[in-house]
C-alpha cells in the first residue's frame, strides 16, 4: 500500500518508502545535502552514493537504482542515519533497496559482487538448522565465486582459527527447528512487499 | 445561574445578511434558502443574501438597512470574526448603532469550508444563523475603555535593534529607559569585525550610535540591570529594574582603565571574548564600552572569593571603588515595552563529529570574529590555536546546527553571508591560504548579497557543494598527519573527499536566548516552537505580540541581519510612537466584572485569573477586577461559585441564548435532516 | 539480579572467550545469566537482505521465547548485531501495526507469541555500565592493569542507530572509557572507536573491508595503544583474524591484540588468564599482558612551566572528567 494522494502507479520511491518501518517518508524532504555520502565508509566503492541514489530514485531511474551496488556494500554503521538532517532512516532504506534487487532480479551485476549471494546461502544454513555456520557458508559461498582465494583463506586464517578452537567443523541444530520452519514458511507466505 | 429570558418577540428589529463570499461559501451552501429560512423567526425584519458583505457596497447595505428599516440589531453570517467582525461593526457603528448590537455567524470557516456535503451545510447554516439571531437580542450597547498611555518607553536590550528603537522614540522627544544585562551596550554587533556585505567596520558603525544613546538626554540607560518585575497593562506598566552592583561608584568614575589594566586576576572572556580571549576580573567589555564605567565580576574577583587583594581600590586616583555597593531596585512606570534581548550562538559541542572542543584548530564564527579583528586577543591575526602559526587552508562549515532535525530545524539566514565574509577576509589577511566553504545552498538574499558572492568566486574562493560529514585528525595517508581532515561528498561530482586543512571555521547557526522563555512569562507574552519571541502576525505584525503594549524586534524574533533588525527596532519604535501619539487608546468592553455587593469574598478568582486582573478589597471584603488587565478569558466566570461575575459580551443570557438557537430543531420538534 | 541472556551464534564457537568472559565475571557483579531455552540465529544483516517478514519472524522467536521463559523481561545480548536486531524487532512491531500483525500470523504458526515491549532488551555493556555501575567494578578490581595502554572499540551497531534510546553519544561514546579507566588502565581516547570495521564486507569486497581495518589499526597504532577492547564479535574477529591480512595487503607491521572487555574486566578481578579466553586471540595478547605493572604509573605533565605561553584558550568539554 503506498501513500499517494493520486492515483498514478506507484513508483519504485513510493514503494521503498512503503516497505521501509520507520519515518521513511522523510526520504521525499531530502535536500541533497550529502552528509550520507560523506560519512559512508564504503561510499568510495559505490558505483553511486547514497545520496546519488535517492536523487536517481526522485528521478524515477528505477533500473539504474537496483542495478547499482550501492545498497549491496552498505556496512550497515549507521553514520548516515544518524547525522541526516532530515531524519531519513538510510540505512533500513538500503535493506529495502536490496530485497527489490533481489525481486526485480538484478542483483548479479558484476560491481555488486555476489553479494546477495551471500546472504542467501548465510539464510539457507539459519533456515536449515537455526543456527548460522560459518564453516558451511564460506565453503558454498568462496568456492563457488573464489575458489582460489577460499584456498589461500583455508589455509592461513582458516587453520589458524580452528587451531584456537574457534571454528566449528560440524553445524549446529536447535531442538525445535520444525517450529522454526514452520514460523518462516508462514512468514515467507506473508512476505511480498506492500 | 440566571434564568433563560424568553426573547421578547417582536421588540428588536434584526436584520439579517448572509454572504455569498463569492462561491467560498455559496459553492456549498444554498444561500438564499438560509436567508429566506430565517426570515421565519419572529425578530428577523429584514433577510439579504450579498455576494461580498465586506465590500463597501455590502456594508452599505447594512447601514441603510438601519436607517431605513429602524433595525435595533444586525447579524452578518459569513466568515470567521477574526477577519471581519471589525469591519462589520464599524459599518453598524456608520449606520447609528452601538458596535456591539451586532454579532457575526461563521458559516465559512466553520461550515463551507469544512465540508463538501452541500446539503448538511446548508443546514448546519441555518443552525448557526439562528443562534447568532437568538443571541444578538440579548445583546446590550457597550462602550470601548479608554486607558491613558504614559509616554515613557521601556527597551529590554541594548544591542543594534534596542539601540535603533531608542533612539527613534529619543529623538521623537519621548522619554526611554533603555535596560541591558551587561556592563555596555552594542550586543552581538559589537563583536562582530566587519559587516557584509559592504564591508564596514562594526564597530565604526556601531559605536557613534552607542555615543549618541550615552549623551542622549531622553534615554535613561541602565547597564548591568535586568527586569525583575513588570506589572500593569498598556499604557501603563510598573516596572522594577535590579541595577546590579558594579562595584564601581558611577558619579567618580572617569573610565580611565587604570583599575582594568592593573587588576592581577584574569579571566576567561567567554561573554565578548567568546571564548578564546581573557579579561580581568574588574574590566570594560571593550575599550569603546558605553558607559565607560568598569563592572566587577564578583565572582571571579580575588578579593571578593578570598578577601585579599584590593588593587583596582589603591590605584583608583578618583577612590571610585566601593566594594560595598549594594544591587539597587529601581521602580519606574512606562506605558509600551520593546523587547529587543537577541540571539546566543548555537553551541557547536553538540555536534561531536565535528570535533569542536576537542580538536585545537577548530574555532566557531564568534571566536573568528574576535581573532580577525584589530582590537582582539592576536590583533588581527589570523592564526591557529598555539597563537603563533599562520594558516596555508582554511575550511568554513556552512549550516552548523541549522537545518537540521537534529538539532534546530530553521535556517539561520545569515550564516551563508557570514561565511563568505570570512573567506573574504581570509583572503584579505592571508593572501596565499586556499580557502574552502562547504555548503548544502547559498542563501544570498538580500541588497548586494548575491553580487558579493560573486566577488567571493572571482578571489579565488573553493565552494564545495556537500553538508560536512565529519572533521577528524585521525590521518589516513602522508599529506593528512597534523591537519584537520574534512571529509564530505563534493555532491556536485559525486564523490567523497578528504580535505586535509589547517584550521575550520564553524558558521554556527543562531539560536533564541537559552532564558528567552523565562523571560516571555515576565513579560506574560509567548515564544514559539524554535524559543523565539512570538509574533502577533508572522507577516502583518511581526513586530506586535499577542499583549497590548509590548513589542519585539531584531534577532529575538527570529533570525536576521543587521538591515532587518535595524528595520524592526525602527519599526517597534513607530508603533510605539503611534500610541504615545493617541495618547489614549480605546480597548475592548469584553470584559469580566464582579457584583460586588453579592460577592462572597471566598476569593477562588483571584488565584486562577492568568493575567493576575483580580484584586481582593481587604476592607470591603470582596474581589475587583482590574478592568484594563482583563484579557476576557471567562476563566473567573466560570470558576465563581456564586455566580456573581459578569463576563461582558458573554453573559449566560447571550451564551444560553445562542444554544437554544443551533438546537432549533430540536425544540421545535422540527425533524432533523438524516443521519449522515 | 537475573538476566535473561542470548549469547548469537558467534559467542557458541568463534568469540568463545566472550561468552566464557562474561560467565566469569557474571559472578563477581551479582548477575545471574538465564540463557534463553533453544534460541536461534537472529540473522545478522543477511536475513534482513533477502525478505523482511522471515527477517522479523527469525528474531521475533527469540522475543517470544525470551517472554514465555519468565524469570526477568531483561534480555542481554553480549553481541552488538544480534542486540541491534533484536531491540530493532521489538521498537518497530510496536510502532508498526501492519508488520506486527503478519509477524504475530507467522509466529503463531509455531504456536508462539509476543507482544512488542516485554522484553527491555540490553547490550552487555549497558548492563554492565548501566546497570551495575562503574563505581561497583571498581570495588571488585584486585589486580589493577597499571600500564596497560587500552584502546576502546565500540563498533557500529552499540552507539547507533540513536533513534531507539542508546545509553551512550552516538558519535563520541565514553562508557567502555570508563570501564576501562576504572580497571586501573590507562585509556586510550581515539578519534576512530566508533567507526566501522566493515562488519561481513570481508566476505564480499575483502579490499574494502581491509582498509576500513586498516584505519582502525593505525588510528589505534597512532595513538600507541598496546590493546585494544571490543565488545561485539565480528569487530573482534575483523581487527584480529584479519589483521594479517591488513599487513600482507597494505606492506604494515601492525601487532595489536583485540580482546574484549568482559576479559580485561575478569583479569582486573583476579580471574587467571586461561579462564576468560585468553590464548584464542589470533595476535597474541601476551606480550601486552606483559605490560602490566604493580604501581600505578606516573602522571605525565602536559605544560612546561615558565614558558611563554601564547595559545588561545580552548573551550571546556560539556562532559569534563
Amino acid at each position: 500500500m503506498t501513500h499517494t494522494l493520486t492515483s498514478r502507479p506507484s513508483t519504485l520511491l513510493d514503494q521503498v518508502i512503503a516497505d521501509t518501518p520507520g519515518k521513511a517518508m522523510n526520504l521525499k524532504a531530502c535536500l541533497q545535502c550529502g552528509t550520507c555520502a560523506g560519512s559512508c565508509p564504503s561510499g568510495p566503492d559505490m558505483d553511486y552514493s547514497p545520496r546519488a541514489i535517492f536523487a536517481m530514485l526522485e528521478a524515477g531511474m528505477d533500473e539504474q537504482v537496483l542495478k547499482s551496488n550501492t545498497p549491496w556494500f552498505c556496512v550497515s554503521c549507521y553514520h548516515c542515519m544518524v547525522r541526516c538532517p532530515q531524519e531519513i532512516p538510510i540505512t533500513d532504506i538500503m535493506y529495502t533497496l536490496k530485497r527489490r534487487a533481489i525481486a526485480a532480479g538484478y542483483y548479479r551485476e558484476p560491481s555488486q559482487e555476489n553479494a546477495a549471494e551471500f546472504s542467501e546461502t548465510f539464510c539457507d544454513f539459519v533456515e536449515n538448522s537455526g543456527r548460522s555456520f560459518e564453516l558451511g557458508i564460506a565453503m558454498r559461498y568462496h568456492l563457488r565465486h573464489h575458489p582460489l582465494g577460499a584456498v589461500k583463506m583455508a589455509t592461513g586464517m582458516g587453520m589458524k582459527m580452528l587451531s584456537r578452537g574457534r571454528m566449528d567443523i560440524t553445524p549446529t541444530r536447535i531442538k525445535n527447528i520444525d517450529q522454526l520452519k514452520s514460523i518462516l514458511k508462514k512468514a515467507k507466505e506473508l512476505g511480498g512487499e506492500e | 445561574m440566571s434564568d433563560i429570558k424568553e426573547s421578547p418577540a417582536g421588540q428588536e428589529r434584526v436584520g439579517v445578511y448572509v454572504c455569498h463570499c463569492g462561491s467560498n461559501i455559496a459553492g456549498t451552501i444554498n444561500v438564499d434558502e438560509v436567508s429566506k429560512w430565517i426570515e421565519s423567526n419572529p425578530n428577523v425584519v429584514v433577510s439579504r443574501h450579498y455576494e461580498f458583505m465586506c465590500s463597501s457596497t455590502g456594508q452599505e447595505l447594512i447601514e441603510k438597512d438601519i436607517k431605513e428599516k429602524g433595525l435595533t440589531r444586525v447579524v452578518v453570517a459569513s466568515c470567521s470574526p477574526h477577519m471581519h467582525e471589525k469591519t462589520f461593526r464599524e459599518a453598524t457603528q456608520r449606520g447609528g448603532l452601538n458596535p456591539f448590537l451586532f454579532e457575526m455567524a461563521n458559516i465559512r470557516e466553520h461550515d463551507s469550508w469544512a465540508t463538501n456535503n452541500k446539503e448538511a451545510a446548508t443546514t448546519k447554516a441555518k443552525a448557526l444563523v439562528n443562534a447568532a439571531v437568538e443571541r444578538v437580542v440579548h445583546h446590550v450597547p457597550l462602550e470601548k475603555i479608554p486607558v491613558d498611555i504614559n509616554p515613557n518607553t521601556m527597551i529590554v536590550g541594548g544591542g543594534i535593534a534596542g539601540i535603533t528603537a531608542a533612539l527613534e522614540l529619543a529623538e521623537a522627544g519621548h522619554h526611554v529607559y533603555l535596560v541591558e544585562r551587561e556592563g555596555t551596550i552594542g550586543g552581538h554587533m559589537a563583536q562582530i569585525d566587519k559587516t557584509f556585505p559592504t564591508l564596514d567596520c562594526s564597530a565604526c558603525i556601531l559605536t557613534p550610535k552607542m555615543v549618541d544613546v550615552g549623551q542622549n538626554d531622553n534615554i535613561t540607560l541602565l547597564t548591568y540591570s535586568e527586569v525583575e518585575s513588570v506589572d500593569g497593562y498598556i499604557g501603563n506598566f510598573n516596572i522594577t529594574v535590579r541595577k546590579k552592583a558594579r562595584c564601581v561608584d558611577e558619579e567618580l568614575c572617569t573610565s580611565c582603565g587604570i583599575c582594568e589594566e592593573k587588576c592581577p586576576q584574569k579571566v576567561l572572556d567567554d561573554n565578548y571574548g567568546a571564548g578564546i580571549s581573557y579579561r580581568k576580573a574588574i574590566y570594560r567589555a571593550f575599550p569603546q564600552a558605553v558607559p565607560g564605567y568598569p563592572v566587577l565580576d564578583k565572582e571571579n574577583c580575588t578579593y571578593f572569593q578570598t578577601g585579599k587583594c584590593k588593587v583596582c581600590e589603591k590605584v583608583c586616583p578618583t577612590s571610585a571603588i566601593d566594594y560595598e555597593q549594594e544591587d539597587q531596585l529601581i521602580n519606574f512606570n512606562v506605558g509600551n515595552i520593546i523587547l529587543a534581548t537577541g540571539y546566543d550562538l548555537f553551541d557547536a559541542r553538540r555536534i561531536p563529529q565535528y570535533g569542536y572542543g576537542r580538536l585545537a584548530n577548530v574555532f566557531t564564527s564568534l571566536q573568528f570574529e574576535r581573532m580577525v579583528n584589530a582590537s582582539g586577543p592576536t590583533g588581527g591575526h589570523i592564526v591557529l590555536r598555539d597563537g603563533v602559526t599562520e594558516p596555508e587552508s582554511i575550511a568554513i562549515v556552512h549550516c552548523v546546527g541549522s537545518r537540521d532535525q537534529n538539532y534546530n530545524e530553521y535556517c539561520s539566514k545569515v550564516c551563508c553571508m557570514y561565511s563568505l565574509k570570512f573567506a573574504h577576509l581570509v583572503h584579505e589577511h592571508l593572501p596565499e591560504a586556499e580557502v574552502y566553504n562547504y555548503y548544502i545552498d547559498m542563501r544570498t538574499p538580500g541588497k548586494g548579497y548575491e553580487e558579493f558572492y560573486h566577488r567571493l568566486l572571482k578571489e579565488g574562493t573553493h565552494f564545495i557543494r556537500g553538508k560536512v560529514a565529519e572533521i577528524t585528525d585521525a590521518d589516513r595517508k602522508p599529506g593528512e598527519e597534523g591537519k584537520l581532515i574534512v571529509q564530505a561528498e563534493n555532491t556536485l561530482l559525486g564523490i567523497q573527499q578528504r580535505n586535509a586543512v589547517d584550521m575550520v571555521i564553524l558558521s554556527s547557526g543562531i539560536q533564541a536566548r537559552h532564558d528567552a522563555e523565562e523571560v516571555s512569562k515576565l513579560f506574560k507574552m509567548g515564544c514559539d516552537y524554535d524559543g523565539f519571541f512570538n509574533e502577533r502576525h508572522p507577516k502583518l505584525a511581526p513586530v506586535s505580540t499577542m499583549t497590548d503594549g509590548i513589542f519585539i524586534a531584531g534577532a529575538c524574533q527570529g533570525p536576521k541581519d543587521i538591515p532587518d533588525t535595524v528595520a524592526q527596532g525602527g519599526a517597534a519604535a513607530s508603533q510605539v510612537a503611534k500610541l504615545i501619539s493617541q495618547g489614549t487608546v480605546m480597548m475592548e468592553p469584553v470584559r469580566a466584572s464582579i457584583r460586588e455587593d453579592e460577592c462572597s469574598g471566598c476569593r477562588i478568582c483571584n488565584n486562577l485569573c492568568p493575567y493576575n486582573a483580580i484584586e481582593f478589597d481587604e476592607e470591603k471584603k470582596v474581589s475587583h477586577v482590574v478592568t484594563a488587565l482583563c484579557q476576557g478569558c471567562g476563566t473567573c466566570v466560570a470558576a465563581c461559585p456564586s455566580g456573581v461575575i459578569d463576563g461582558a459580551h458573554f453573559t449566560n443570557t447571550q451564551v444560553l441564548a445562542e444554544l437554544k438557537g443551533i438546537l432549533w430543531d430540536v425544540e421545535a420538534d422540527v425533524p432533523a435532516m438524516e443521519e449522515v | 539480579m537475573k538476566y535473561g541472556y542470548y549469547p548469537g551464534c558467534s559467542l557458541e564457537k568463534n568469540a568463545r572467550a566472550y561468552h566464557v568472559s562474561t560467565m566469569a565475571v557474571a559472578k563477581p557483579l551479582g548477575i545471574e545469566f538465564v540463557e534463553v531455552d533453544d534460541w536461534n540465529c537472529c540473522g545478522a544483516t543477511e536475513m534482513i537482505a533477502i525478505e523482511k517478514i522471515p527477517a522479523y519472524a527469525l528474531v521475533s522467536r527469540n522475543l517470544a521465547l525470551a517472554a514465555k521463559q519468565n524469570g526477568s523481561t531483561n534480555l542481554v545480548a553480549p553481541c552488538s548485531a544480534c542486540y541491534l536486531n533484536l531491540k530493532k524487532v521489538d521498537h518497530y512491531l510496536a510502532e508498526n501495526k501492519q508488520l506486527k500483525e503478519k509477524v504475530d500470523q507467522a509466529l503463531e504458526a509455531g504456536g508462539l507469541s509476543y507482544q512488542p515491549g516485554t522484553i527491555n532488551v540490553q547490550h552487555l555493556l549497558e548492563t554492565i555500565a548501566v546497570d551495575i555501575g562503574y563505581e561497583a567494578i571498581k570495588e571488585k578490581v584486585v589486580k589493577p592493569l597499571y600500564n596497560l595502554r587500552v584502546a576502546p572499540y565500540y563498533g557500529c551497531l552499540v552507539p547507533r542507530p540513536a533513534n531507539m534510546e542508546r545509553f551512550d553519544d552516538p558519535e563520541h561514546p565514553t562508557s567502555l572509557d570508563k570501564i576501562i579507566k576504572n580497571l586501573g588502565a590507562t585509556v586510550i581516547d581515539f578519534p576512530l572507536k566508533a567507526q566501522c570495521c566493515g562488519g561481513h564486507m570481508t566476505q564480499i569486497s575483502e579490499n574494502t573491508a581491509l582498509e576500513l581495518i586498516r584505519r582502525l589499526l593505525k588510528n589505534a597504532a597512532d595513538y600507541e595503544a598496546d590493546m585494544i577492547a571490543t565488545l561485539c564479535p565480528m569487530c573482534q574477529l575483523n581487527l584480529d583474524a584479519y589483521q594479517d591480512a591488513v599487513n600482507a595487503h597494505f606492506g604494515t607491521n601492525y601487532k595489536i591484540p583485540v580482546v574484549y572487555f568482559t576479559q580485561l574486566m575478569g583479569l582486573a578481578f583476579g580471574i587467571p588468564a586461561n579462564e576468560l579466553g585468553f590464548g584464542k586471540e589470533i595476535v597474541s595478547a601476551q606480550p601486552a599482558l606483559d605490560k602490566i605493572t604493580e604501581e600505578a604509573p606516573k602522571p605525565v605533565r602536559t605544560r612546561e612551566r615558565g614558558k611563554q605561553h601564547t595559545e588561545l584558550p580552548m573551550p571546556t568539554q560539556a562532559e569534563e572528567e
